[in-house]
């Protein structure tokens, strides 16, 4: 009995190992181990065996039972994995495909550049300030040392839509309004934003409406030092670490002094280029010390107070930063144009 | 302004170049815009003396001349310029010499005669033909006599100077003139200025017996001097002084007119000189012209005056239009004889209302506008009187005859050096500032650094402490104030709440797939008055002067312009486009005008064509209504408003009638989103193209609810579907409403997941399906509480609606 379970335990081995799949596998489990099986059968005539050979053989029996189970299981591991790996190759994807694309906007280059100011004052302590971009001539002009029939006036070809409401020709107007607010209490530490309007042909480099940042500081003590030591910050910030900046004397009717801003050039580090007509500066911004007669005007004791104020175009930091060419491109929206700033 | 660098050098003395100049001028506060060269490239070219001018035989137009070039070396030149003659002193560029543009002059055979060179035009030279004297506007100029044949032509005709051209603010009037630079350039050089003489010699006819003065109004003309020069020859100004006038952009007339135009250029002071012969009278009258008066100017126009203008006149008609220009009939001609030279002072609102209203813009009437230096006008008459004593042979008659103050007294601005280094942020000490106004020119009084400073008549823009400061500063040099930062308490900065949701809608809907565009504010006003969803009475704001219809009245929305941005996108080829942008519009309730418009913050977008894609997946999607309601469904749950908004059905002037939706906020429309009207988007050319538009300034100024957390459900939840068959026309946010409101607090949620319209449907029915989904964060529900609340559900929908579960 002992060889006829051998024998079965051999040739149940072989079909195991002969196995294709699982199917087949089962079929050899169902086919020896089952109740139906040779083994069981074996088994059954256990009862003609003597006290002494049957618990040897019942336990040669159960032996021949792990063995081929085992060797089952084994198996069956090897099919599982052989199926899956043959599954995944079946499934296996073509990667260099391309994914499907996540839709996403972007900002207008302008915005991308006033956030970025915005974010940089924000940072030193600036709050934004904003105001109507239709205006009294009072806070357009007046408020800001600008009286009627002033030749400054003309420095700025005007919208007038009545005699005494216009498009704002300048952010300052936000500056007036914001230290009336304050009733003669500093400080006060804006900065204003936003869209301004004058009577100008659209050509290449001039636009009847354009962005503007000003800035605006009145505390006790405020030096003209200290603007420079803001607008260093600022260049380097916008610019690049190595710039360095330069102040001009100039003219505005709403600062006393008055200065305009150079920078170095960043393209040429102040060799000269095209970028910086061969000086090796370049004109960003007009600043200055807020003119007494602003200040009082405003409510502010100008012996008591100082300040300073600064002035800068979004769309020409951008031309200059992007290399545009032309203001209009800001206000065609061309997508192709507007894409490109993805990154900005 | 354009500065002659040879004529400064006359008045100061500079020792850098002119770049340097320029550069030192730019730093210490006015800004060189351009320095020129007058010489355009030009080399080889020297004076020759025509000593014999044929026909040439072959060419009727040609002249064949000898020409003394100098040296004894005489060359054959054929010339074409009509006013060639026998005599004449001319400028000649020898072979190898090269011109303006690079131009090379070689030997060459003119009509079979030989031609050794060229004879010159000043415009062949580089001079602007504008500004060549009109004699020789179309041919060679003709120089004086006295010219050395072969001397270099360049230093007769002054084409080796720089012309420096200065970017003046309003403030620096003073420097519209070459002895104002000449003030500004010492004072950076640390030199000295040094004045023409204005000493002359009169005769002893007096210029009273000649001609009266007299003055309407002071306050009109605070000033007004009249000389007399008699016995002028009229003729050509000396070509130092007409090279000057051409190297300052003013074209040599005579020496009459010359002179006046020299002396305005370099004393700032406009002068007028008149045909004394001419005048029709002996008296001189400053009056306003009455109203609708006429008068013939200069440039033989007829000019309508208003009684705002000022007017010279001779008692009875007007001659001159004060400040602006002369009158034709007293004109300065050939055949001149004596001259009245007027020097005198009007208010500049009177000059600038006449120039602007007559549209003339004169070298004159742009210095009195700015201001003149009113203690020059006596000064710059003298120089006048003897330039024309000098140079026309002219007499001139004892005195000036004057109306008015000709002098007005000097005032002083108090300066403390401790409140300018307050302002500055320097330590300028009080002996360095004294320095600065001495070379400055400015006289003072100090005592410990209290300035009392004498404020020169040609600065009549200091007038504060400030304009003190600033004088100091700039003549100190800006590149020595430090650097320092705000000695203020630290403050914390940031955007307001407002303006950080701003930044957050704009961020959701680039994140949603728009491009943020930036429009003109301004557009037709038919287009102005487009999409409008306020539904009262408004009007539009047009500016009062535009420069074109197409940008002439303020928007009340943004979509006409983001419409104009895809049909501009859609002509060159691009028409899948996602648009949105954020910005103002204007809208006024008052018929007139008088208080500002509203403004409010509008956030809009377009969307046309493909939106959704993936090429090789099969999936092109184009946009639709439900694509921008979803957009805009995610923009107002961004907000935290989802809740308080509906969408109804409504109509919107150019936007599709039944798929167009109201956006209400509490019940109140703030905005809508829908197609596009089929005719509009014709007209534009486009194709399907849905829209939004929303007041943002509505929504931003609604508080809403803090975020509170929710615990975790700790409880399973459980979820009923319904299909549900109702009317067609039924709108399905009215089944979510009454879902909601009978569902009670354990129902939490309800998704629309099924629509159905087929035909297995009854005629004029529709199947909509839900899933409801109820729970309770204390407990397990039971399954009874859950058929409560769920046959509550279906019983309301049936009462109110008819609704019958789909079978």
């Amino acid at each position: 009995m002992k060889d006829r379970l051998e024998a079965l335990k051999v040739e149940a081995i072989g079909k195991i190992n002969e196995s294709q799949d699982l199917k087949d596998l089962q079929a050899v489990k169902v086919a020896y181990l089952g109740k139906k099986g040779p083994i069981t059968e074996v088994l059954k005539g256990m009862g003609k065996l003597s006290a002494e050979e049957r618990p040897v053989i019942g336990a040669y029996a159960n032996e021949v039972r792990d063995s081929i189970q085992k060797e089952l299981d084994k198996k069956q591991i090897e099919l599982e994995h052989a199926a899956i790996s043959e599954k995944l190759a079946k499934e296996s994807l073509d990667v260099s495909l391309p994914g499907r694309p996540v839709k996403k906007g972007n900002p207008h280059p302008l915005t991308a550049v006033v956030t970025e100011i915005e974010d940089l004052f924000l940072s030193m302590g600036f709050t934004i300030a904003e105001g109507p971009e239709v205006e009294t001539d009072y806070y357009n002009f007046e408020a800001l040392n600008l009286p009627k029939g002033h030749p400054a006036r003309d420095m700025q070809d005007s919208f007038f839509i009545t005699e005494d409401i216009l498009l704002r020709t300048q952010t300052s107007p936000v500056q007036a309004r914001t230290m009336e607010k304050h009733e003669g209490q500093g400080p006060v530490k804006i900065i204003s934003p936003g869209k301004v309007y004058r009577r100008d042909n659209d050509d290449a480099t001039h636009s009847h409406q354009f962005m503007q940042i000003e800035g605006l500081v009145v505390d006790k003590n405020v030096r003209l030092s200290d603007l420079k030591g803001v607008l260093e910050t600022f260049a380097k910030k916008m610019f690049g670490e190595d710039r360095k900046i330069r102040l001009r004397p100039s003219f505005f009717p709403f600062t006393e002094p008055s200065v305009e801003m150079d920078i170095s050039c960043f393209k040429c580090s102040g060799k000269g280029c095209s970028i910086c007509k061969q000086t090796g500066w370049i004109e960003i911004l007009g600043a200055g010390m807020v003119h007494p007669n602003v200040l009082e005007m405003a409510g502010f004791d100008s012996k008591k107070y100082t300040g300073f104020a600064f002035g800068m175009g979004p769309e020409r930091i951008a031309m200059l930063k992007y290399g545009i060419d032309d203001i209009r491109h800001f206000y065609a929206n061309d997508i192709r144009f507007l894409k490109q700033f993805k990154n900005a | 302004m354009l500065i002659s660098y040879n004529w400064l050098k006359e008045y100061v003395n500079i020792k850098i170049s002119p770049s340097e100049l320029a550069d030192r001028i730019t730093k210490s506060g006015i800004e060189v815009e351009m320095v020129e060269s007058l010489n355009k490239g030009i080399s080889g070219v020297v004076v020759g003396y025509v000593q014999e001018c044929i026909q040439h035989p072959n060419a009727d137009k040609l002249r064949v001349c000898k020409v003394d070039i100098g040296q004894g070396e005489v060359s054959q030149i054929v010339c074409g310029a009509p006013n060639v003659a026998q005599g004449q002193k001319v400028a000649v560029a020898v072979p190898g010499a090269v011109l303006p543009g690079n131009f090379k002059i070689k030997k060459a055979k003119l009509r079979g005669e030989e031609s050794h060179g060229m004879i010159c035009s000043l415009q062949e030279l580089g001079v602007d033909t504008k500004l060549v004297p009109k004699e020789y506007a179309t041919g060679i100029f003709v120089m004086p006599s006295d010219a050395e044949p072969g001397s270099d032509a360049l230093e007769f005709l002054n084409l080796n100077d720089h012309v420096l051209e200065l970017g003046l603010t309003p403030n620096r009037a003073d420097c519209l003139n070459v002895i104002g630079v000449a003030y500004e350039v010492a004072a950076i050089l640390e030199e000295e200025v040094k004045l023409p003489n204005t000493s002359i010699t009169t005769t002893e006819e007096k210029a009273e017996d000649f001609i009266s003065v007299s003055i309407e109004s002071f306050e009109d003309n605070p000033y007004y001097g009249a000389m007399i020069i008699r016995d002028v020859k009229i003729g050509h100004s000396p070509l130092w002084m007409q090279n000057r006038l051409m190297a300052s952009g003013i074209r040599p007339i005579n020496n009459i007119v010359d002179i006046t135009n020299y002396v305005l250029l370099e004393y700032g002071q406009p002068l007028h000189a008149f045909d004394y012969n001419r005048l029709g009278s002996k008296e001189i009258v400053v009056r306003r012209a009455a109203e609708g008066e006429h008068i013939q100017t200069l440039d033989d126009q007829d000019r309508t005056l208003k009684d705002t203008h000022l007017v010279i006149t001779n008692g009875t008609d007007p001659i001159a239009v004060a400040g602006v220009m002369g009158g034709a009939t007293s004109e300065v001609q050939s055949d001149t004889t004596n001259v009245l030279l007027e020097a005198a002072y009007f208010a500049s609102g009177r000059v600038r209302t006449a120039s602007k209203d007559l549209g003339l813009r004169s070298e004159a009437s742009s210095r009195y506008e700015k201001g003149i230096d009113r203690n020059r006008v006596f000064a710059a008459a003298m120089r006048a009187a003897g330039l024309m004593a000098e140079l026309a042979g002219g007499k001139v008659a004892e005195g000036i005859v004057e109306a008015g103050k000709r002098e007005v007294n000097t005032y002083s601005v108090k300066m403390d050096v401790s409140r300018m280094n307050g302002l500055l942020g320097t330590n300028i000490t009080a002996e360095q500032t004294g320095v600065v106004f001495n070379r400055l020119g400015f006289s003072y009084k100090e005592t410990d650094g209290h300035f009392e400073v004498v404020v020169p008549s040609r600065r009549p823009d200091i007038t504060i402490e400030a304009d003190l400061i600033e004088e100091v500063g700039r003549i100190y040099g800006y590149d020595r104030i430090p650097t320092t930062y705000l000695l203020s308490e630290a403050r914390p900065g940031g955007l307001t709440e407002n303006q950080a949701k701003r930044r957050n809608i704009r961020n959701y809907l680039e994140g949603a797939g728009l491009y943020q565009a930036v429009t003109y504010a301004l557009t037709t006003p038919a287009k102005s008055a487009h999409f409008s969803f306020s539904g009262e009475e408004v009007y539009p704001i047009s500016v009062a002067h535009p420069m074109s219809e197409e940008r002439s009245t303020l928007r009340m929305s943004l979509l006409p312009q983001l419409l104009e941005v895809l049909q501009y996108n859609r002509n060159r080829s691009m028409e899948d486009l996602a648009i949105y942008e954020m910005g103002s519009v204007f809208i006024n309730r008052q018929e007139v005008l008088t208080d500002l418009p509203e403004e409010y913050v509008f956030v809009s977008g377009a969307v046309t064509g493909v939106f959704n894609e993936h090429l090789w997946q099969g999936e092109r999607k184009t946009v639709d209504f439900f694509v921008l309601k979803g957009i805009l469904e995610g923009l107002l749950d961004e907000l935290n408003l989802s809740e308080r908004i509906t969408y109804e059905a409504g109509e919107i002037e150019n936007m599709h009638p039944g798929r167009t939706a109201i956006v209400k906020l509490d019940g109140i429309s703030v905005g809508f989103v829908g197609q596009l009207h089929p005719a509009l988007q014709k007209e534009l050319d486009l194709k399907d193209t849905y829209v939004f538009e929303l007041n943002a300034t509505s929504l931003l100024e609604k508080e809403t609810d803090q975020m509170v957390y929710q615990t975790l459900p700790r409880y399973p939840s459980i979820t009923r579907d319904i299909a549900l068959v109702v009317d067609q026309e039924l709108p399905a946010g009215d089944l979510t409403t009454v879902i909601q409101a009978a569902g009670g607090v354990l129902l939490k949620e309800v998704n629309l997941f099924d629509l159905y319209e087929g035909e297995k449907m009854e005629e004029g029915k529709k199947s909509l399906a839900f899933s409801l989904k109820y729970f309770d964060p204390e407990r397990t529900l039971t399954d009874e509480e859950v058929v409560t609340a769920h046959d509550r559900v279906l019983k309301s929908l049936e009462e109110r609606f008819g609704a019958q579960l789909r079978k």
